[in-house]
């Protein structure tokens, strides 16, 4: 998958999850960009991406995103 | 999951909320709940339920649940709210303070105090309820620190229970900690793993003893591989001790565990003949020619079916057969196969012919007296179980294997007859039922339905509820949904305060006949009117429907009213609340000679005169003066 599907895909995934359709993901967008995606629903993020895409994502990982494109591009090496 | 899967998802959630009727809203969100949803959904569908209010569903349990906790807990709630829908229970939920389930418990939660909790669950960690124990701990020590944990443990309920009103679950040690000795991990009495094992025993124990329920999440998580329940990386990000990947199925396992206490278990076992109960098609083969017992391995299959169906039936499950085939060569497999283990007494109730599946089943319920919503369906053919589930879509149908080895797994592991306690009501049902259709037949032959009734030589044992009958009390005012005046439902600590209060009645009658004891049939809840001493509200009044017909309700007001006298009352006020499945008692009051006071809607308030009444003439002996 593409970066571009990636973040589709995740961009899908946060909508879902905050219930808010109007949510569009880029490579530079953080945390604190997104109202309401607070710690947990970080967690719940991850966890709905990892399920969706069959990979895991290392702790050291997961504690230091900053960017939704260091997620892309983490996803993608693992995709391979 | 395919991408069509998550767009019919989104579409039918969609759909679901743009309805403006809640009942219709929530019917679709648990048409939702029923399927496999993914994490994300679940959370979604749990959104959506926040919508609700608890007081606006009628159809539903409400279960204000407070999960009192030492890990993390908030991704398993939206997964409980939507395992409730699959039990007929709209849960509302609130989360303690992460750690503070002490404090909380000794009242220094207002918010907690405010949300007022039916149910609080305790879900602890091992670390949290152990302490630590050095791992060269001698045994007086590790006995010393297993006592303690569990003593702890019942205090917390006690608070609980005392403070709240609440009924307690308490979930069983999940046990994380990496093994040490491996197998002799049993053998050192510091090791942390043979510390959470006796904690988890003791557990069980005390919980039994104390009224508590027991979450058994060791037990799941032992049969499921750890690995199903916990993941190091979110206990290290989060502190969440059940993984998010195992939320569906804790919540499963809850929703079942308060689905039992609230009487939503199924009652009865509804078994098809050929190729479930045995390999082959009697009709065909012959008594000989069907696969069953000892000395083939498919034999031995259907067998352990046979068996698994003989323990539910211990256990107070109903059995009934349902199949299409002759009678008279059925008769014969039961009465003479050598190999079967279900006996033709085994069955309560046959349905063998030719007719739809599906009209049988009613027929069946009917006849047993029982809710379709009380039945599972086991039968090996798909197109049954399809016909069955389209056309009686409360009745359970669990998904056969096509290899009848894993029948009785696939059976147990939905979980439908799930049970909170053993009671020795639950012992003698399924003969009870047996005895039915003893006395089903002396109806058919008596004359007349005084003749029957004579022909019975009832007795009745009545008296005020004491502590023995808390828990069969609790159960059937619980389960029971036909003859139940108000449907209020209550709790074993909310009776006992009942039957102890000077404001309060609470009466229990047994029904005895020829064929054997009834046991526990009906519960009379009175309590003093506030503003006049000589009045008496009747608050609830419930009756098993295996006792409907036979003159009880008479003798009981009968009993009641004499007791109440003696106690200076001299009205009695009633109450009848409709609902979808008390209609049968709908003119009750009237029949029993209660005044009406008005009402609307078929809800009606009833007066009874103590002083003007006459006794009922019934058939129905007084065994002794009461007890208590």
């Amino acid at each position: 998958m593409d970066e571009n599907g990636l973040l589709a895909l995740f961009t899908r995934v946060l909508r879902d999850l905050l219930a808010d359709d109007s949510i569009v993901l880029g490579m530079e967008t953080t945390r604190g960009d997104v109202p309401g995606w607070d710690s947990f629903n970080y967690v719940n993020f991850i966890v709905a991406v990892e399920a969706e895409l069959g990979i895991k994502f290392r702790i050291a990982d997961v504690e230091s995103f900053q960017t939704v494109g260091e997620i892309v591009v983490e996803a993608r090496a693992q995709l391979g | 999951m395919s991408a069509a899967a998550q767009l019919e998802f989104r579409t039918r959630l969609r759909a679901a909320l743009a309805l403006p009727s809640v009942d219709e809203r929530l019917a679709k969100l648990s048409a939702l709940a029923s399927d496999d949803l993914s994490y994300l959904e679940t959370i979604q569908v749990g959104k959506a339920l926040s919508g609700i209010k608890a007081a606006d569903v009628e159809a539903y349990a409400p279960v204000r649940l407070a999960v009192l906790s030492s890990s993390t807990i908030d991704h398993l709630l939206p997964a409980i709210r939507v395992a409730g829908l699959r039990r007929k229970l709209f849960v509302d939920t609130y989360r303690g303070q992460f750690a503070q389930y002490r404090q909380a418990l000794m009242g220094a939660d207002s918010a907690l105090s405010a949300f007022a909790p039916s149910v609080l669950l305790l879900s602890l960690t091992a670390r949290d309820v152990l302490g630590d124990v050095p791992i060269t701990a001698s045994k007086a020590v590790a006995d010393a620190a297993v006592t303690r944990a569990v003593g702890d443990l019942r205090e917390l309920w006690r608070a609980g229970r005392e403070r709240f009103r609440a009924t307690v679950v308490q979930q069983s040690l999940l046990d994380v900690a990496p093994p040490l000795f491996g197998s002799s991990e049993r053998l050192v009495p510091g090791a942390p793993g043979r510390l959470i094992a006796r904690v988890n025993d003791e557990l069980a124990g005390a919980a039994a003893e104390d009224g508590v329920l027991l979450l058994d999440v060791a037990r799941a998580s032992a049969a499921d591989g750890l690995a199903a329940w916990f993941d190091e990386r979110h206990w290290l990000q989060a502190k969440i001790e059940i993984a998010p990947e195992a939320a569906r199925r804790y919540a499963e396992l809850l929703s079942r565990l308060l689905g039992a206490h609230l009487g939503r278990s199924r009652k009865c076992l509804v078994l098809d003949l050929d190729n479930t109960l045995w390999s082959g098609v009697v009709g065909d083969d012959g008594i000989d020619g069907i696969v069953l017992g000892e000395g083939s391995a498919l034999g031995e299959a259907h067998l352990a079916l046979q068996k698994y169906a003989k323990q539910l039936k211990e256990r107070g499950v109903i059995l009934a057969v349902c199949s299409k085939n002759e009678w008279s060569i059925v008769e014969q497999a039961f009465d003479n196969h050598p190999e079967m283990h279900l006996r033709r007494d085994d069955i309560a109730a046959f349905a063998v012919n030719w007719q739809d599946k599906a009209q049988n089943l009613k027929q069946l319920a009917s006849q047993l007296n029982i809710g379709l919503d009380s039945l599972v369906f086991v039968d090996d053919n798909p197109a049954e179980r399809a016909r069955v589930r389209e056309s009686l879509p409360m009745v359970a149908v669990p998904e056969l294997p096509v290899d009848p080895a894993l029948y009785v797994r696939a059976i147990a592991s939905g979980g439908y007859f799930e049970a909170t306690v053993l009671t020795d009501e639950d012992r003698s049902r399924a003969a009870q039922y047996a005895a039915n259709t003893q006395r089903d037949a002396l109806r058919d032959a008596a004359a007349s339905v005084d003749d029957f009734l004579r022909g019975l030589q009832m007795s009745v044992d009545h008296g005020t509820i004491t502590p023995v009958d808390f828990s069969r009390a609790t159960q059937l005012i619980n389960k029971t949904n036909q003859f139940n005046t108000t449907t209020r439902r209550i709790t074993g600590e909310e009776l006992a305060e009942w039957a102890t209060s000077p404001n309060g009645m609470a009466l229990q009658f047994r029904l005895i006949d020829r064929y054997g004891d009834n046991g526990l049939v009906s519960v009379m809840l009175f309590r003093a009117d506030p503003s006049n001493d000589a009045a008496f509200e009747l608050a609830n009044w419930v009756m098993s429907c295996r006792v409907f017909g036979r003159q009880l309700e008479h003798e009981a007001l009968n009993i009641a009213v004499e007791t109440a006298r003696e106690r200076g009352v001299r009205t009695f006020h009633a109450g009848y609340v409709p609902t979808e499945k008390n209609k049968v008692i709908a003119n009750l009051f009237a029949d029993l000679g209660f005044r009406p006071l008005g009402g609307e809607g078929g809800s009606g308030r009833w007066a009874l005169d103590l002083d003007a009444y006459k006794p009922h003439a019934t058939y129905i002996a007084r065994r002794r003066d009461g007890r208590g």
